[in-house]
């Protein structure tokens, strides 16, 4: 069976042009976007501010008429056919959206109302909606008087208000206290579990490892690498397996065992230390484990250690995600 | 969606706005009623001058205060529009499938509607200061007081969409309203004016607005400054709603 894709772009491409002094200049956001996005999945565009991600966020969204390439939005056209696309996605921007001069209710029911729902059916979807994103303490207060976290529960369940079964979200923990991100990438989590494919941008590589499915790294408006966190990391080079034995010899030898069975891109001993480089290390090390138990040398200890998105993006960016956001 | 469900949704999420804090519908009001307390008291002391008939002093400012109301009033909405810019709100419409139209409609009818009432009420207060109101004329007054007012909303609305920061808003706003409402003859008859400066009142639209405010106040509906204001009003109200709508949809570029 082929995967359906919810989102399919080619070529898409924005240019800016901005008047300085009189004199036009052209601007080029997003250089020609090819992406294919999986349907029930979740989908991380990665990259530092300005490099595109919300640029190319806000085309898909029908924000932003692009300046060429094609797109397909929940299966339809993204220069024809913007307003079925609007019926069909969620989109919760970076600001969030959330009017902060009315209550939780009321900003979900007049939502709902936007999308053709009758009152009283918006009403009833808005009672649905605060017990599942878990408002009820909240949600007949005015907007204005939430907590970062709590804002950014009603964002994302505004964005979900039609039932939409794709939903955009532009930086959806930017800014939120540790367990308020751990609660929403719960929720997105449970999104995903319902169904609903997901498309995020975000600026930090925990959150690509904990949530995506896929990811691409966009910089300077091109993509620069796409493919599963794991396919990623491992593109980067082999995982370490430091192994710590009570003396020389027995490393020595295990060294050498190890050398012949394996094959690893690197080995290196270091007094009683013995670091393994190589591919997949979570699954070598039971391997590696019986290997040495058969010839009855004894590791005290093991550990591995596996390269992260972090060194993913500093290896094709040539600079550090984090440093270019300070 | 269609357009008048998209408006009325979008008018009541504004005008709920305004009822939240409905103590600056009243605030503003105290502007016109120092103009009709301070200011008025002045003109009476003239009396005879060309424009301004001995003993109808009030019979001439009410109906030219009142556009100026609309002119002030409404232009400074902008500020509002800002905030939901800023807060994503109006990003987060655009992409449901509600009118373009409708969300800037529904806020230029808010804007009229709080026109509207302080008009009113403004009329109430100076019926016992010695205004005599022709019903007729006043409600078509107030119909163009409305035009006047959703020209000048849409215009602060452009300029919001198109800075988006509320730096610039204020002196831009200020240095087109003070010349429109100088060069309309509100404060004192253009009659009194040199030549020059009436030529150049005539190319205010809001000086129309003006001269069929105080035709209709008189009952003086043969006046051909009726048909003048209100055309002028109407299709100055429609290219500036255009642009206001123009604007919106540049907005994320």
């Amino acid at each position: 069976m082929t995967e359906e894709l919810v989102i399919e772009t080619k070529g898409l491409k924005k240019t800016f042009v901005s008047k300085i002094k009189g004199k036009k200049k052209e601007v080029e956001a997003v250089k020609g976007v090819d992406l294919a996005v999986k349907k029930g999945k979740i989908f991380g565009f990665l990259g530092p501010n300005g490099a595109g991600k919300s640029t190319t966020q806000k085309m898909l969204s029908t924000l932003l008429p692009p300046t060429g390439g094609e797109a397909k939005v929940a299966g339809f056209d993204l220069q024809k056919e913007q307003s079925q696309i609007r019926k069909n996605i969620g989109y919760v921007s970076q600001a969030g959206g959330t009017d902060s001069g009315a209550t939780g209710y009321e900003n979900l029911i007049l939502q709902a109302q936007l999308y053709g729902i009758d009152d009283k059916t918006a009403k009833k979807q808005a009672e649905e909606l605060v017990k599942r994103f878990q408002m009820d303490s909240f949600a007949d207060r005015p907007a204005s008087t939430y907590s970062g976290g709590q804002k950014r529960r009603l964002d994302v369940a505004l964005g979900m208000t039609h039932r939409p079964q794709l939903l955009l979200l532009d930086e959806p923990t930017i800014g939120l206290d540790p367990q308020s991100r751990v609660y929403m990438w719960e929720e997105i989590k449970k999104l995903k579990a319902d169904g609903v494919s997901i498309f995020l941008t975000t600026h930090y590589m925990e959150e690509a490892d904990n949530l995506c499915d896929t990811i691409a790294i966009i910089d300077d408006g091109t993509i620069i690498i796409k493919g599963t966190p794991m396919e990623l990391k491992n593109s980067i080079g082999a995982d370490v397996i430091v192994l710590g034995f009570s003396d020389e010899d027995i490393a020595r030898k295990s060294e050498k065992l190890l050398l012949d069975r394996f094959h690893p891109e690197k080995i290196a001993m270091e007094e009683t230390f013995v670091r393994l480089h190589i591919k997949d290390g979570d699954r070598a090390i039971p391997e590696v484990l019986r290997l040495l138990d058969a010839n009855n040398l004894k590791a005290q200890n093991i550990t591995l250690s596996k390269p992260s998105l972090d060194d993913v993006f500093l290896k094709y960016t040539g600079r550090s995600l984090r440093e270019d956001n300070k | 969606m269609k357009l008048l469900r998209g408006i009325q949704l979008m008018f009541i999420r504004n005008m709920r706005q305004t009822l939240r804090s409905p103590i600056f519908v009243f605030v503003s009001l105290f502007q016109p009623l120092l103009y009709l307390f301070l200011f008025m008291p002045l003109l009476n002391g003239l009396g005879g001058v060309p424009g301004l008939p001995a003993g109808k002093t009030v019979q001439i400012f009410i109906p030219g205060l009142l556009v100026m109301m609309a002119l002030f009033g409404s232009a400074f909405v902008g500020f509002n529009l800002i905030d939901d810019i800023r807060s994503g709100v109006i990003e987060r419409f655009l992409v449901t499938p509600v009118n373009r139209s409708a969300i800037l409609l529904g806020r230029v009818l808010r804007d009229a509607v709080v026109l509207l009432t302080q008009c009113v009420l403004i009329t109430l207060v100076a019926i016992p200061l010695g205004l005599s109101v022709n019903i007729g004329g006043f409600l078509l007054s107030l119909v163009l007081y409305a035009m006047v007012s959703i020209t000048m909303a849409s215009m602060s609305y452009s300029f919001a969409l198109i800075y988006r920061i509320e730096d610039p808003l204020a002196p831009t706003l200020n240095t087109i309203t003070l010349p429109l409402s100088l060069l309309s003859g509100i404060m004192l008859p253009l009659a009194l004016a040199p030549l020059w400066l009436q030529d150049l009142a005539k190319v205010n639209p809001f000086s129309y607005a003006v001269n069929a405010s105080r035709a209709l106040f008189a009952g003086n509906f043969q006046s051909i400054d009726i048909i003048e204001g209100f055309v002028i009003i109407f299709l100055l109200m429609s290219v500036v709603f255009w642009w206001s709508l123009n604007s919106l949809r540049k907005l994320e570029e």
